[in-house]
């Protein structure tokens, strides 16, 4: 064939290019029209927490329990501590775990009882969190006789298990083959190429896997309304029930006063503002690091 | 096969304006200082003029014309870093792919300015093909998918035709013999050569006028380079051939003309002789080729 | 060579037998023995529940299922409409978030420059933090009253003709949870979507595009072929957070055991009602719920076989280990 008739060729092919061209300039707008459907619920949704939240922190909010239903004021200091206790015991139980987890599926998880393992993860991801909850109730909550701290935190720890399990797995195996290869190579065991190797390159993979468990389980109510249930009162006592933000605020959302409206958003408010304070601190201490993962 | 590391000349070591004798620098008529080391009158599929790029705002290359023969095998050598992989694919529009990346100069194919207002890259490319430096099948497709893949840019949706193309360019590509029993297998089941040669095949299906090839054997072994070598002979008499390799001995073999080019005190690559292949080789006129070809390079 | 090495050393690691080291020894065991807790509860779980719910699933049999009569006073727990409410929430919110989603990663991470795909990006991972509660709450005083003023008088007008729109706009209902439950796995399904695009090598986008492939091409034929068991996987843990979403949905689907006659009615979900009536129950009704919660365990469960089955189908079987 000669220039001359390929070009003919392409010239042939301008219809088509025509429409192939129309189809990608429409696939393009959908794609911008998607990205503003997909903001704008999520920016009211900030707007409303601002603008209905602001009114309702002062300084009680934050100092002061819940006065008796009703009488408006107080505040919800044994809901932020609690969350804050519920939460972090939930870190302590189940990071170790769901990491360990990782790293066993991305080490040896290439066979049937990897697979196996990891179908398991993936079931338990699927699991809802009310479930969850439903579970330690039976198991730990029935058989003490009485709610816990300790039962929510439980409750919070296998929803963060899978979550955190799989995307350490993932960061694991998005490390270049050559850099094991290079340590195995100068005749490193396994587990010091995992360590000192493997993990610390996919460190920020692994952080950004606990904050978006951490950030999702802070936020959970539903495994904790039958686990730790919720308590009118200030408790630092993790053998007996204690309130949360999410649960109280959902308490307050479906109650009958404005000033329990009121504040519900202002809970919403802090809890949101905490969920986004961890993740920029996350990203001011492993900002670099976080930003080198294309 | 040597693989020739070589670092950059520094600036100390040559005069600068000496570096940028063969290309005439950034004259007005840049066209007639285009090199053009093939016969007069042999049918030119791609001039160079003047053609510089960056990434961000570090310049990989700078001021380079040329003329590329029709129906050729031209080889750009050089040592790592002298920006020939970046050269050629300002051919294809396939440099700018790459974030903040920038092309200066004018690049015509066939006579018609590539970068010209108004191009799409994407009409470039169908006429430019390009073979890269590591084998890249689709993996989720198989053999004849892959070949297939850029045959319904052009319109063909026949499955007969599709088919016969399939098998006509496996076989350009010499590849059929060897695949035609295991046809639905996945691309990536090949071995490293076999995916090399699937990926030309693929690129040689949609026929384009000029096939880029960004060091198609670097990733491979001795025996299916030499495949590789042996194919693009063939393949020149109905393609303009452009070829990268840091390999000379890779050059001497598959091209008819060769251009070598270095890095220059800018950092940039720069292009120093450009002429028939027998020649650069055997008579060298610039001393840095000949230090080069030679392997007494720096 | 060096790979084949390397595989046979996974194959034989778990098997414990040959001459690993201590260090490599301990560090199986450990690794092993979170594997085992994992097990561990997620068959307990089915145990657990399954001797909780008990004395119902002996009282009404595997009937329930599709009974969609619920009467705690006199002891009826058929759980048929709270399936169907559950399907109905969680498809609508999977078909709908998972195109939205997939269309905003890929813009994010083939069409936006990197200056605005960076803090879209961040902003997102953000979002995908916005407890369930809170979407529950803004659902209540936000959007279900945008729906009853708004949007559902809107649909009723222009889209009367499709089946089920009709009814009532109210501040809660069906219509409003699917709603709320498209927004709050938007973010989910988006960002796992857009680290599985941005991890397609780019040899394989430049690929598709050496043949003069346009853009959108580039990611019909290159790009989405290449992410797909992953981007299944976005749409997975979306549809997996919509089934066993909670109290946004508690909050907003307006908590009926009638079957909804229309987009707008009053429904359930299982896990709403679990969550409704669970503080009240008692006896059977209190083993009847958590049968329903034993039925979500055994749907999700479903869902994730089907999905994992549809995954090795796609990948025939093998597992996309990420090339350098």
């Amino acid at each position: 064939m000669t220039g001359q008739e390929r070009s003919t060729f392409l010239g042939r092919t301008e219809g088509l290019y025509r429409r192939r061209k129309a189809f990608d300039r429409v696939m393009t707008g959908a794609m911008a029209l998607a990205v503003v459907l997909a903001v704008i619920p999520l920016a009211l949704i900030l707007f409303y927490l601002l603008r209905n939240g602001i009114p309702g922190l002062s300084w009680d909010f934050f100092t002061q329990d819940p006065n008796r239903p009703g009488k408006p004021g107080g505040g919800v200091r044994n809901a932020i501590v609690g969350s804050g206790i519920i939460v972090g015991m939930a870190l302590v139980i189940g990071v170790p775990v769901a990491i360990a987890c990782g790293v066993f599926l991305s080490e040896y998880g290439q066979n049937r009882m990897g697979a196996f393992v990891r179908f398991l993860i993936e079931v338990m991801a699927g699991i809802p969190s009310i479930t969850v909850g439903l579970f330690i109730y039976g198991l730990v909550v029935a058989n003490q006789g009485h709610f816990s701290a300790f039962a929510g935190s439980l409750a919070l720890a296998i929803l963060l298990v899978p979550i955190v399990a799989r995307i350490t797995e993932e960061m694991l195996l998005l490390v270049p083959r050559s850099l094991r290869e290079a340590s195995y190579a100068l005749g490193a065991p396994r587990w010091r190429t995992v360590l000192r190797i493997v993990m610390p390159t996919a460190l920020p993979g692994i952080i950004t896997g606990v904050m978006l468990g951490l950030s999702r389980i802070a936020g959970e109510a539903a495994p904790l309304l039958f686990t730790a249930l919720g308590n009118q009162f200030y408790t630092t006592d993790i053998t007996q029930p204690m309130d949360s933000l999410p649960r109280r605020i959902y308490v307050y959302a479906t109650g009958p006063y404005d000033y329990w409206h009121e504040q519900a958003w202002a809970m919403s408010l802090v809890l949101v503002g905490i969920i986004l304070v961890i993740s920029l601190a996350v990203r001011a201490l492993f900002g670099s690091r976080v930003t080198v993962r294309q | 096969m040597t693989h020739l590391n070589l670092s950059p000349v520094r600036p100390s070591d040559e005069p600068l304006p000496d570096m940028l004798r063969e290309t005439g620098g950034a004259s007005a008529e840049f066209a007639h200082a285009a090199p053009r080391p093939m016969p007069e009158g042999t049918p030119i599929a791609l001039s160079a003029h003047n053609v510089g790029a960056w990434y961000g705002s570090k310049k990989a290359i700078s001021g380079i014309s040329m003329e590329i023969a029709k129906n050729a095998v031209t080889a750009l050598i050089g040592p790592s870093g002298c920006g020939k992989s970046t050269y050629i694919r300002c051919f294809n529009r396939m440099h700018e792919f790459a974030p903040h990346a920038r092309v200066e100069g004018t690049i015509l194919l066939e006579g018609a300015d590539v970068y010209a207002p108004g191009v799409d890259p994407a009409r470039v490319r169908q006429r430019v093909g390009m073979v890269f430096q590591k084998p890249n099948p689709f993996p989720t497709m198989s053999v004849v998918e892959n070949v297939a893949a850029g045959l319904r840019f052009m319109g063909v949706r026949n499955r007969a035709e599709i088919s016969d193309r399939v098998e006509e360019a496996l076989k350009l590509a010499a590849l059929w013999d060897e695949v035609k029993s295991d046809l639905k297998k996945p691309g990536i089941a090949l071995s490293g050569g076999q995916q090399q040669r699937l990926c030309i095949a693929r690129t040689i299906a949609v026929e384009p006028e000029v096939v880029l090839m960004d060091e198609p054997c670097s990733a491979l072994d001795p025996v299916a380079t030499l495949k590789i070598e042996d194919l693009m002979r063939g393949l020149a008499e109905r393609y303009t051939i452009i070829i990268v390799t840091h390999n000379m001995q890779q050059a001497a073999r598959v091209s008819d003309y060769t251009a070598f080019l270095l890095m220059a005190g800018d950092g940039a690559g720069h292009l120093v002789e450009y002429r028939s292949t027998a020649d650069i080789f055997t008579n060298p006129h610039d001393k840095r080729t000949e230090d080069y070809i030679t392997g007494r390079f720096g | 060579m060096a790979i084949d090495r390397l595989e046979h050393s996974q194959r034989s690691a778990l098997g414990l037998k040959n001459r690993l080291k201590p260090g490599d020894w301990l560090f199986t065991a450990v690794t092993g023995f979170a594997a085992i807790v994992v097990l561990a509860v997620v068959a307990g779980m089915f145990l657990e529940l399954t001797q909780q719910a008990w004395p119902a699933l002996r009282a009404g049999g595997i009937s329930v299922v599709w009974d969609t009569a619920w009467d705690p006073s006199h002891k009826v727990f058929g759980v048929g409409a709270f399936i169907l409410g559950t399907l109905i929430t969680s498809v609508f919110a999977l078909v709908f978030a998972t195109i939205v989603a997939v269309l905003v990663a890929l813009f994010l991470v083939e069409i936006a420059p990197g200056w605005v795909a960076r803090p879209v990006s961040y902003v997102v991972e953000l979002l995908a933090a916005i407890p369930s509660v809170v979407y529950g709450l803004w659902g209540i005083f936000v959007l279900g009253v945008f729906i009853r003023d708004h949007l559902g008088p809107a649909l009723i007008r222009y889209l009367g003709w499709v089946p089920f729109v009709d009814g009532t706009p109210l501040i809660t209902g069906l219509f409003s949870a699917c709603l709320i439950l498209t927004i709050m796995i938007l973010p989910t399904v988006m960002a796992v979507s857009r680290d599985v695009i941005a991890a397609v090598p780019r040899s394989q986008r430049e690929g598709i595009l050496a043949l003069g492939a346009t853009r959108w091409e580039m990611i019909r034929i290159a790009v989405l072929p290449y992410a797909r068991s992953g981007v299944l996987g976005a749409a997975i843990l979306g549809l997996a957070r919509a089934v066993g979403e909670t109290l946004a949905v508690t909050l907003v689907i307006g908590n009926s055991v009638q079957i909804p006659g229309n987009i707008f009615a009053p429904a359930y979900t299982m896990a709403s009602v679990i969550a409704n009536q669970f503080p009240e129950a008692t006896g059977l009704h209190r083993a009847a719920l958590i049968e329903v919660a034993l039925i979500l365990l055994a749907i999700t469960f479903v869902i994730n076989v089907v999905a994992r089955l549809l995954v090795w189908k796609v990948t025939g079987g093998q597992r996309a280990v990420v090339q350098e």
